[in-house]
């Protein structure tokens, strides 16, 4: 049986993504591959491209992976991280337009039942549609 | 037969120069450009393009070494590594896209500098997912490769000049579409885009290097 499709998150602050990252571990459990990085290449806020393409590979499935992002650089920065996967595993990964840390979360319960990359990215799309 | 003029015949001296100039221009704005970015965004625009150009002056002794159209690919890859905010793979992709299409370039002509910037324009829209009047660097860089486009005769980089910054200038009134200031809805206006000024800078910067060249013109 495949691993479920992987989820990283990628925040400006470390302390935002490793908290969506927890969340997601006891909301969830542990059948999520699941990765997560913060903070730009010297360490303040912002975010690494080289650490972005460390996670995909951390919590690769060939299932595909989602990423969940805050803002602006973290999704240009996911862009260019994704550019620099194998040209296999670049069409399996896929950025949310979600928010974070209830889309990390409803990304991985959908992803924790199974379900294709597309599911699971639009299970954590429609939480924008709400309301 | 056409002989292309060539806009500059790169040695080591110039891209080193050139590409000083730009980092220079580049990091002392920093504080300029980090304020714009207060205003719509999240304040972090002159600092990650100061990192980034810094580590390109750290990187200079390998960089200058290399052809230019190698040498500008290396600043753009080392702004993706290094910048860490959405300006690193913007800018550092419109580096390596040019810098792709000078290697590939026998003569530096103008017409191998418009397709190198409408080849990255394509790119940065494509990343950024954005467009010309989205209050972003695209509405600098448009506007100046139609100004290198149409313009006829030797005296270009002054109109050039102008252009960017009327350009930059004209991002003021306009409603943002992208990134944060997108947020702000009606509040991104009466704030020039700090993209927008930067990509100025750049330019002007490329521009004056250019002027100071014996016989320069395009």
């Amino acid at each position: 049986m495949d691993k479920n499709v992987g989820i990283v998150i990628v925040s400006h602050s470390p302390d935002v993504a490793k908290g969506a990252a927890d969340m997601v571990r006891q909301m969830v459990g542990q059948e999520v591959p699941l990765a997560w990085c913060g903070g730009n290449p010297v360490g303040g806020l912002g975010t690494s491209v080289d650490a972005i393409e460390k996670s995909l590979h951390a919590a690769w499935s060939d299932r595909g992976v989602v990423i969940m992002v805050d803002m602006g650089g973290a999704e240009t920065n996911s862009e260019m991280a994704i550019e620099r996967l194998p040209e296999k595993r670049r069409t399996r990964v896929v950025v949310c337009n979600a928010p974070i840390v209830e889309g990390s979360v409803m990304a991985a319960t959908e992803s924790s039942a199974s379900s294709p990359l597309e599911k699971v990215r639009r299970a954590a799309e429609e939480l924008y549609l709400r309301s | 037969m056409v002989v292309k003029r060539a806009i500059m015949r790169a040695n080591d001296e110039t891209t080193r120069e050139l590409i000083e100039a730009i980092a220079n221009v580049v990091i002392a704005h920093t504080k300029e450009l980090t304020e714009l970015d207060r205003a719509i965004g999240d304040a972090d625009h002159g600092v990650n393009l100061e990192r980034g150009f810094k580590a390109v002056l750290e990187r200079m002794d390998i960089i200058a070494v290399m052809p230019l159209g190698k040498a500008l690919s290396e600043v753009g890859l080392t702004l993706i590594r290094s910048v860490g905010g959405a300006s690193g793979p913007l800018y550092g992709k419109l580096f390596v896209t040019i810098g792709r299409h000078v290697e590939d370039a026998r003569v530096l002509s103008r017409d191998t500098l418009v397709e190198a910037g409408e080849d990255a324009v394509r790119v940065l829209m494509a990343l950024g997912k954005s467009d010309v009047g989205q209050k972003t660097m695209l509405d600098v860089l448009v506007p100046v490769l139609d100004e290198l486009r149409s313009a006829r005769g030797t005296a270009v980089l002054g109109p050039l000049r102008r252009r960017a910054s009327s350009a930059a200038q004209a991002t003021v009134p306009m409603l943002a579409r992208k990134g944060r200031a997108a947020f702000l809805g009606e509040r991104s206006q009466g704030h020039m885009d700090p993209g927008a000024r930067s990509t100025e800078l750049i330019l002007s910067a490329v521009c004056h290097h250019l002027e100071s060249r014996p016989g320069a013109d395009t």
